[in-house]
């Protein structure tokens, strides 16, 4: 069954939930409703005859006409059948960003899903660890691949210079360390005076 | 995973004023969890990286220890993010060739041979057959240096030094020659929608003939140090396995996912630049571990050789074939004609001014790069810059499963197994 005849398939099927069906440059392409698209995906990696058991990478795509919806991307591939399929859910950019997470079909969403609703804002709901993965946890200037986000960032110049100092991102520690650190009153006077003031590895 | 570790931020300096630790809490906090008993008592958290050579780059590890092993490591990504996809938005087509170079830095040609093949699927531009056989020869060239400096890097990792030395002395060769083709050893920015930057010089199928009779020499010494050492197989065999579902369910690509047994290589199963007419074989693990995944990286350098030299016999044959397209929309005139004919001068002046718009429509183009899948996937209103472009990055994908290669396995294990992913954080981070 070819990437077209798939299509056909989900349509037969889902009815109305399949918005359009298209083709661009050989690669066959199915708009689905946000409702249903859970439902849509799982069918088509469990059916027998459609098999789409490896997902090759989930994406989003924000237009520069204002009006057009956001999409989020599914690009799916049955290692069996040898075929791919594209599927996208359109997101009214008025509404609220919201779909299911696909973590429990694919393992292999969790991070891509991360990435996307880091970089476009996209809340991914059922998703175990939803967080910025790219940019640090802390990071307020929105999300950076939609198109209202100018190349060079929302804040002045000044003003990232001062976050980015001001971050440290490698400065998460555990519980541990934090126990750790109460061994502080132990430490050699000097240690100590040197630690407060901020230096590290400062030999004299 | 059911226990969660609180991270909490310790801000540099780490002490508030009066000199005692600042605790600062992050939005993760979950405070029922210190309340548990016996929290924090038998495990311990180790941190790794970013600044440490067996992450391989910036990458940070936080490691969650019970005893020696390893309950849960998280990974912390994104220190070398520049930015790639949005500045791609900002460029013509072959503009963005130069930042493919700077994505997987191990192989730079391969990159730029992706990205040329997804700008050309969407533009429709069939590219000449003596083109195709330049980017089969980069991307091949691309693979060997890449496993090389895995392969080097990873037997430092375990304690091997002297293969690190042959290989990168024959990574070096292939930098010669990519040197000599290019004039760069990284920022190669070897492809053109349409066609290539440059062709190769006089004499340089005579230096890639030698390397392929060189060689495979190298290789079987490695073979031989490596394959039934007893220090190696111990460190490697049966650790960091994953099973063929799972690593299809975690959207492992390249050989990440046919150590585990899995036949998916795009060069055969979704052929491009006729690498269906080359007579090469796909090795499959069956174990999916460490081991595995050593053997078929070994192995196919040694079919990229066999390759190499089938593409090399045909570059002789068409010696006098011609490089690119022939369409002076997509393809710069050559300088003296633009400096010299008005038609040229405009054709020239319009591709660098305006460059070279696709049709409206979009377009995911994944090739076989030395780490797996690599896919391009563009999006085009009509303009002569896309409106998306999208990097699947294939060690951001292998990397996301590294926590459940990790699951139960002693500390020393999580440095052989981070090696085995074969990661490279100019791509993870993008």
């Amino acid at each position: 069954m070819s990437a077209s005849a798939s299509a056909a398939a989900l349509a037969g099927r889902f009815g109305r939930d399949v918005l359009r069906v298209h083709e661009s440059c050989g690669d066959t392409i199915v708009l689905v409703a946000r409702d249903r698209a859970h439902e849509i995906l799982a069918w088509l990696r469990d059916d027998p005859a459609q098999r789409f058991d490896y997902l090759t990478d989930v994406t989003a795509v924000d237009y520069r006409d204002p009006g057009l919806p956001l999409e989020v991307v599914y690009q799916l591939r049955s290692l069996s059948r040898k075929v791919d399929l594209r599927v996208k859910i359109p997101l009214d950019k008025q509404a609220d960003l919201i779909v299911d997470s696909v973590v429990d079909l694919w393992r292999g969403a969790d991070w891509l899903e991360r990435e996307v609703y880091d970089m476009f804002g996209v809340t991914f709901t059922g998703h175990p660890d939803l967080r910025r993965i790219l940019m640090w946890e802390t990071y307020a200037e929105g999300y950076p691949l939609r198109k209202e986000f100018p190349l060079r960032g929302q804040f002045s110049r000044a003003e990232q210079t001062r976050q980015a100092l001001g971050a440290n991102p490698e400065a998460h520690y555990s519980l541990e360390e934090l126990s750790i650190a109460e061994a502080f009153g132990d430490l050699p006077p000097e240690m100590r005076e040197r630690l407060a003031r901020g230096e590290r590895g400062e030999l004299r | 995973m059911s226990t969660r570790t609180v991270e909490l931020d310790l801000a540099t300096p780490g002490l508030d004023a009066a000199g005692r630790p600042s605790r600062v809490p992050l939005g993760m906090v979950d405070p029922a969890a210190m309340d548990r008993p016996g929290f924090g008592e038998e495990h311990m958290l180790i941190n790794i990286g970013p600044q440490h050579p067996a992450t391989h780059g910036v990458l940070r590890l936080v490691v969650e220890l019970e005893g020696e092993v390893v309950r849960r490591v998280v990974p912390h990504i994104g220190y070398l993010h520049s930015g790639f996809e949005k500045l791609g938005e900002y460029r013509h087509y072959n503009q963005i060739i130069p930042l493919t170079d700077r994505t997987d830095y191990l192989s730079p040609m391969a990159n730029n041979v992706g990205l040329a093949l997804a700008a050309e699927k969407l533009m429709g531009i069939e590219v000449t057959e003596r083109c195709q056989v330049l980017r089969v020869i980069a991307c091949e060239l691309s693979r060997i240096i890449s496993h090389l400096v895995w392969l080097g890097t990873t037997g430092i990792d375990l304690g091997a030094y002297t293969p690190f030395l042959w290989s990168f002395y024959e990574r070096e060769r292939v930098y010669n020659l990519q040197e000599a083709w290019t004039g760069a050893r990284l920022t190669t920015s070897l492809t053109r929608v349409g066609g290539m930057m440059a062709d190769v010089p006089e004499g340089w199928e005579q230096g890639l003939r030698e390397f392929c009779r060189t060689f495979p020499n190298t290789l079987r010494e490695v073979d031989t140090m490596f394959t039934r050492n007893a220090i190696w197989c111990g460190r490697t065999q049966g650790v960091g396995t994953i099973t063929r579902d799972d690593a299809i369910n975690w959207s492992l690509s390249g050989p990440m996912l046919r150590a585990s047994g899995v036949d998916y290589d795009v060069r055969k199963d979704r052929p491009y630049l006729g690498y269906d007419g080359y007579d090469f074989d796909v090795p499959i693990g069956e174990h999916g571990d460490i081991y595995d995944r050593y053997r078929v990286r070994l192995e196919e350098m040694f079919q990229s050789v066999r390759i190499l030299e089938q593409a090399g016999d045909r570059l002789a044959r068409l010696k006098d074939a011609p490089l690119n397209v022939d369409d002076p929309r997509v393809i710069l005139p050559p300088k003296r004609r633009a400096m010299s004919d008005m038609e040229a001068m405009i054709f020239h002046f319009k591709q660098v001014m305006d460059g070279v718009a696709a049709p409206v429509g979009e377009a995911y183009m994944g090739i076989e790069n030395p780490k797996g899948e690599l896919g391009y996937y563009f999006v085009s209103d009509g303009s002569a810059k896309p409106v998306r472009w999208r990097i699947r990055p294939p060690s951001f994908i292998n990397l996301a499963c590294l926590p459940k290669l990790c699951e139960g396995v002693l500390l020393s294990d999580v440095i052989a197994i981070n090696a085995s992913v074969d990661i490279v954080m100019g791509e993870i981070d993008r």
